[in-house]
């Protein structure tokens, strides 16, 4: 295994971060702090409790989620597609690395990226809420699972785009979307009958319904349910990629 | 034979269609000793970019086969890429990495540890250590030609493609870059360049393969070929056609037309003496009356079309 490979792409990825660090890290703690003010106050003053759990805390999970997931998928999509759009891939495709290191490259530093902002979040949002966590390795786990697997779809999408309105489009048309609907600042149980069902094809309610459990033991589904929706989500992803790679699509002419 | 005289690049029967369904190389056999400064030499379009794609990486290989230093690029990728330094055509960079981080990301890229002595090195051989922590965007072309060259030369590769170094260069860097290949030839790094100037085929190549349409129309060692392909032709226009070449004559290369209107003369531009002038005293002692008198050097093209028609 290419282990040098592997860790230049991590360090280099990991400092066009840092190079943006104020941007990546300001941005989430100022939109934190607006849904706080938006949701937190304005609509919960109106809705006092969800499940027994304090409006304000109980949409942190989903407000984490919505970033964490953003990030990711932006992350990665864009680390990939940069090296394409300046033509610095050749250097990857010649290089003696397989796509599993580049892979790991890749999605490793979207996904730490990813994850500490998720962090930064969680400690803005204790400014404004009192947030016990019950399970904090479990919650600990489905944050990283999270960006990992996001971060390959990312991955996947900045290999399939050809301009930047294409890099853009998924994570502002499916995921944002996605997210609003997947209960992330509400109960599904809150939707009428017909839009629960609907509700239970998107993976994210999966997402954050099992992150919100590890926060305050309640959930729209069951965590293993939760736990297999990830592992469902990451084999397809890994499978996709796998593919890519094995027929050069969009990489290799 | 011992690893020493095997050739480092092996090229058999290579094809290479798109996904177009344009044909870029249409068989390419060839074998690139170990050592030795090979020139691709070729028009665009001739596909010199193509080919090195498929040695290493950039493009699929899927018909015919490709060893570097005996190692198949497709089984055995890694063995063999990690033997190879690649200089793209076009100036890759990432525009905001510095220029000693950038070379060093290529040394990780290709599984050798982290030896900041080494590039230094590199980058003080290719006069790049005062901009070491210079971003790449704020380099001029001509260096980031050479960071390029930094970049692959991180890992120690033991043959270099270089695709086409000097294309749009002024001819001060392309001397600079000239330097910097004989250096590297020197050192024992095996060189594969292309160009569509002769004069660069000229000046560095041990050998030249003549690429066109896909095909290697000939591989010649280059003192060999530059005589054939330096020479100049004289066209003599006569007032009256002539039915034959003057036995008087013979000691000349010449080539009556068709109509009988002109005769070509050959001569080697290079040469110290052109014997024009004495040839000219000869047409008229043969009683050839003269109407016109004109030189014409072989382009590039008219060789390739030369070529073309010998190629059997
Ligand atoms: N990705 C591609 N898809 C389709 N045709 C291509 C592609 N790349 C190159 N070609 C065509 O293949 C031929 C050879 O190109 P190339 O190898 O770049 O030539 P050279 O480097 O000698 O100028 C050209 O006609 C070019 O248009
Ligand atoms: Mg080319």
């Amino acid at each position: 295994m290419n282990l040098a490979a592997i860790r230049a792409i991590y360090v280099s990825e990991m400092a066009r971060t840092f190079r943006t660090l104020l941007q990546s890290v300001v941005s989430p703690v100022i939109s934190t702090s607006l849904y706080f003010v938006v949701f937190g106050a304005a609509i919960g003053s109106r809705i006092d409790q969800v499940e027994g759990v304090a409006y304000g805390a109980f949409i942190v999970p989903g407000l984490i989620m919505l970033t964490v997931l953003t990030q990711s998928v932006t992350n990665a999509a864009f680390g990939i597609y940069f090296p394409k759009f300046v033509g610095t891939i050749y250097e990857t495709l010649s290089a003696p690395v397989s796509f599993w290191e580049v892979m790991v490259g890749y999605v490793g530093a979207a996904a730490t990226k990813a994850m500490m902002i998720g962090l930064i979040i969680y400690a803005t949002a204790n400014l404004f809420v009192d947030l016990p966590i019950a399970h904090p390795g479990l919650a600990f786990m489905f944050l990283a699972l999270t960006c990992i697997s996001f971060s390959m779809f990312g991955f996947i999408i900045g290999i399939w785009a050809k301009n930047f309105e294409q890099l853009q489009l998924v994570p502002l048309l499916v995921i944002t979307p996605l997210v609003f609907l997947g209960g992330s600042f509400y109960s599904v149980s809150m939707l009428p009958p017909a839009w629960q069902t609907v509700t239970l094809f998107n993976p994210v309610l999966y997402l954050v319904s099992g992150f919100r459990w590890a926060f305050f033991e309640t959930s729209d589904v069951a965590v293993g349910a939760s736990l297999a929706a990830i592992a469902l989500f990451m084999a397809a992803c890994l499978f996709a990629i796998r593919t890519i790679f094995a027929t050069g699509w969009r990489l290799r002419d | 034979m011992t690893s020493q005289d095997r050739p480092i690049v092996s090229i058999r029967d290579v094809r290479k269609t798109y996904a177009t369904g344009f044909q870029a190389l249409k068989g390419v056999d060839l074998e690139i000793a170990r050592g030795e400064v090979l020139a691709l030499l070729g028009p665009n379009g001739a596909g010199k970019t193509t080919l090195i794609s498929l040695i290493c990486g950039m493009a699929r290989l899927e018909e015919g086969i490709i060893e570097v230093g005996g190692h198949d690029v497709v089984r055995d990728y890694r063995a063999a890429r990690r033997m190879i330094g690649l200089v793209p055509q076009e100036l890759a960079l990432e525009p905001f990495s510095k220029v000693r981080d950038s070379v060093a990301y290529s040394r990780g890229l290709f599984g050798k540890p982290r030896d900041d002595a080494r590039v230094e090195a590199v980058l003080r051989s290719l006069s790049l250590w005062e901009k070491r922590d210079a971003k790449i965007n704020e380099l001029s072309g001509g260096m980031k030609r050479r960071v390029l060259i930094a970049k692959a030369l991180a890992h120690d590769p033991e043959v270099l493609f270089l695709d086409e170094p000097t294309a749009g260069v002024d001819v001060e860097l392309r001397k600079g870059m000239w330097d910097v290949m004989r250096e590297l030839r020197a050192q024992g790094v095996t060189i594969i360049l292309t160009t569509h100037y002769i004069e660069e085929a000229e000046a560095m190549a041990d050998r030249v393969a003549v690429i066109s349409g896909g095909r290697i129309l000939l591989i010649e060692e280059t003192g060999a070929l530059m005589r054939r392909m330096g020479s100049k032709r004289l066209t003599i226009e006569l007032q009256t056609p002539a039915g034959a070449i003057p036995p008087a004559l013979e000691r000349y290369d010449l080539t009556l037309s068709a109509d009988g209107m002109s005769i070509d003369y050959a001569y080697d531009r290079a040469a110290e003496r052109t014997g024009i002038a004495s040839l000219l005293h000869d047409l008229s002692q043969a009683g050839l009356r003269l109407r016109d008198v004109r030189t014409t050097q072989d382009s590039l093209e008219d060789i390739f079309v030369n070529l073309v028609k010998e190629d059997p």
